[in-house]
């Protein structure tokens, strides 16, 4: 008894600041996702309603948030987890000093938040003339015109999908990183007296097996990060929703029916739907690279 | 054995066959890194070379002016930009002290002592490292606002305090640390408190360094709990001061304020950058053992 009591003596700061913070406003969000919400009157208990009419009435959802966010969450989710798996594998291959260098030059742009970022993208991305990109497209004479590069439908999902590649080498990166370096020299030793023969086979059967914790660290990181990604629509293109719907990802989608439309309860049933998804993407990424040796 | 490759990671000195290696991994990074140059670049133009048509990258007579009139608009204004630098300073520096305590202490119960809850809170823990924070937005502003956070120094920190990758990265780290060791102490009459004091917190170090890093990243960026929990002007923090002064489209800020928005974005990331190459090798380590299990 008195051994719990002293354990429990070290979690509690921590379980206090976690239950309130996390576990209870993910109950009380559950909770809501069954109600209509509007902020002013108190929540009414309607059922399920929230959750069909997210599947059969929303056309906004379906016709553009879903597809969106699956290709956004295909091509910086996988593209940016095999991207950060190749780039620790080659920076283990050259010696410390570059490969310190050169992993904080990789690294950097996850330490710079969506803050910096305004500064850079929307100065590069501009519309006008002296907008970076526009004016280095019509110095080259590959267009006349300026083009509305945030604000029109067919940049702005590409230009998401490049700048928050380019931000999402963070921790994940780093744990693969950690990982190839670590791997026991004496299984290639080996593996190779068995008869592998280059370096593909080297990265299927030694390296990827010997880091499967960083790997599955490095996926989880990658599934939060990719989904967590919804303000970045709205900071490029400065309006929510974005011009046509074109960047609109589930969190965009939430932000403009919980905090826009006031309608929390519905925003709430998406933020649950959304919930249960990442969480089972993760289970998925566990039973991939979770097993117990 | 001729064809044997695998030790070629982490080489200890240049040699000719990892150049392919480098043909790709610098104009990466040279890439990843352009944006942040420009941050810097553009913070030291002058007004004249911040509207040059066509734009120039670099900056060709560098001043300091930016930073200068940054802190001088400011003092004219009602509150002056140190105020929001001193909230920042001070709500950063609470949240990575006690997110670390509080993260160490509860990483060594979970690992090395026992009692009821501990894999539940374990697995909570997990679970909660993939939970998007912005889906549960909702009712976290209902619990803050209850307990009267909102407009008070601690609702910037005590809401942030429960990190999950925080906890996880400690915990599996204190996991390598061989019973043997905290049942010789506790042999010698050592009580929990002690242990956790003289051997587990400086034999964890590299994971607390890491931990501190992610924590302060996560604070010194944060302009959420300025914008939802602080009606306050002088309470907000220099992240939050730093987006308005970038501005989004449209606003007149972006046209007046750019060379301060870029001074202010330098300012912004430059404690990220310094703290982070003053830690790297540990944040290395600490990921080598991050393996979930």
């Amino acid at each position: 008894m008195k051994k719990e009591l002293s354990a429990l003596g070290f979690v509690a700061p921590f379980l206090v600041v976690f239950s309130l913070f996390i576990v209870i406003p993910v109950i009380v969000a559950a909770y809501f996702a069954f109600t209509y919400f509007n902020t002013i009157q108190p929540p009414k208990f309607i059922g399920l309603k929230n959750f069909v009419n997210l599947i059969t009435q929303d056309n906004v959802f379906m016709m553009h948030v879903l597809p969106n966010t699956f290709q956004f969450a295909l091509i910086v989710g996988v593209g940016g987890y095999v991207l950060a798996f190749l780039l620790a594998w080659m920076l283990a291959q050259i010696p410390k000093k570059p490969r310190t260098i050169l992993t904080l030059a990789i690294y950097s742009p996850s330490m710079t938040a969506g803050v910096a970022m305004s500064v850079v993208w929307l100065i590069f991305f501009s519309g006008d003339r002296a907008g970076y990109l526009n004016s280095f497209l019509i110095q080259i004479g590959f267009i006349n015109e300026p083009i509305q590069w945030l604000q029109s439908p067919e940049h702005l999902m590409t230009i998401m999908i490049l700048v928050s590649l380019w931000n999402s080498m963070g921790v994940g990166f780093l744990a693969m990183l950690a990982g190839v370096l670590n791997v026991d020299r004496e299984l290639y030793e080996a593996a190779y007296i068995d008869g592998m023969r280059n370096r593909f086979q080297e990265i299927w059967y030694i390296t990827i097996p010997s880091m499967k914790p960083q790997m599955l660290f490095g996926a989880v990181m990658a599934v939060v990060q990719t989904f967590q990604a919804g303000d970045i629509a709205v900071q490029l293109s400065g309006s929510n929703p974005t011009p046509q719907y074109s960047g609109q990802l589930i969190l965009t989608h939430i932000a403009d029916h919980g905090f826009i439309r006031f309608d929390m309860g519905y925003a709430s049933a998406i933020s649950l739907v959304l919930l249960i998804f990442v969480y089972g993407i993760s289970r998925f990424c566990w039973r991939l690279f979770g097993e117990k040796d | 054995m001729a064809s044997f490759q695998g030790t070629k990671i982490d080489p200890g000195k240049f040699s000719f066959s990892q150049t392919k290696f480098f043909l790709f991994l610098i104009p990466l990074s040279a890439f990843m890194i352009l944006p942040i140059i420009f941050i810097f670049s553009q913070a030291l133009k002058p007004i004249d070379e911040l509207f040059l048509y066509p734009p120039r990258f670099f900056v060709e007579k560098p001043t300091l002016r930016n930073f200068n009139e940054l802190f001088k608009e400011t003092s004219v204004t009602v509150i002056p930009m140190t105020r929001y630098l001193f909230n920042s300073i001070i709500t950063s520096g609470g949240i990575v002290f006690a997110s670390v305590m509080i993260s160490a202490m509860a990483g060594f119960a979970l690992s090395k002592l026992d009692f009821k809850l501990k894999n539940v809170i374990f697995e909570a823990n997990i679970i909660a490292l993939m939970f998007v924070p912005a889906a549960v937005a909702i009712p976290r502003y209902f619990i803050i606002d209850r307990i009267g956070l909102t407009d008070s120094m601690f609702g910037h920190i005590l809401p942030v305090l429960a990190m999950p990758v925080g906890l996880f990265l400690i915990k599996q780290f204190i996991d390598q640390i061989p019973d043997a060791l905290i049942e010789a102490a506790r042999v010698d009459g050592a009580s929990n408190f002690y242990i956790f004091r003289k051997i587990i917190v400086p034999m964890v170090t590299p994971a607390i360094a890491t931990v501190s890093i992610l924590a302060f990243q996560m604070a010194w960026n944060n302009t959420e709990t300025s914008e939802i929990y602080m009606n306050n002007e002088s309470l907000k923090t220099f992240a939050f001061y730093m987006n308005t002064l970038a501005g989004n489209v449209g606003n007149d800020n972006q046209v007046a304020g750019q060379g301060m928005a870029a001074a202010a974005a330098a300012l912004m990331f430059l404690p990220n950058l310094i703290i982070f190459l003053l830690m790297q090798s540990k944040v290395i380590d600490t990921m080598a053992h991050s393996g979930l299990k």
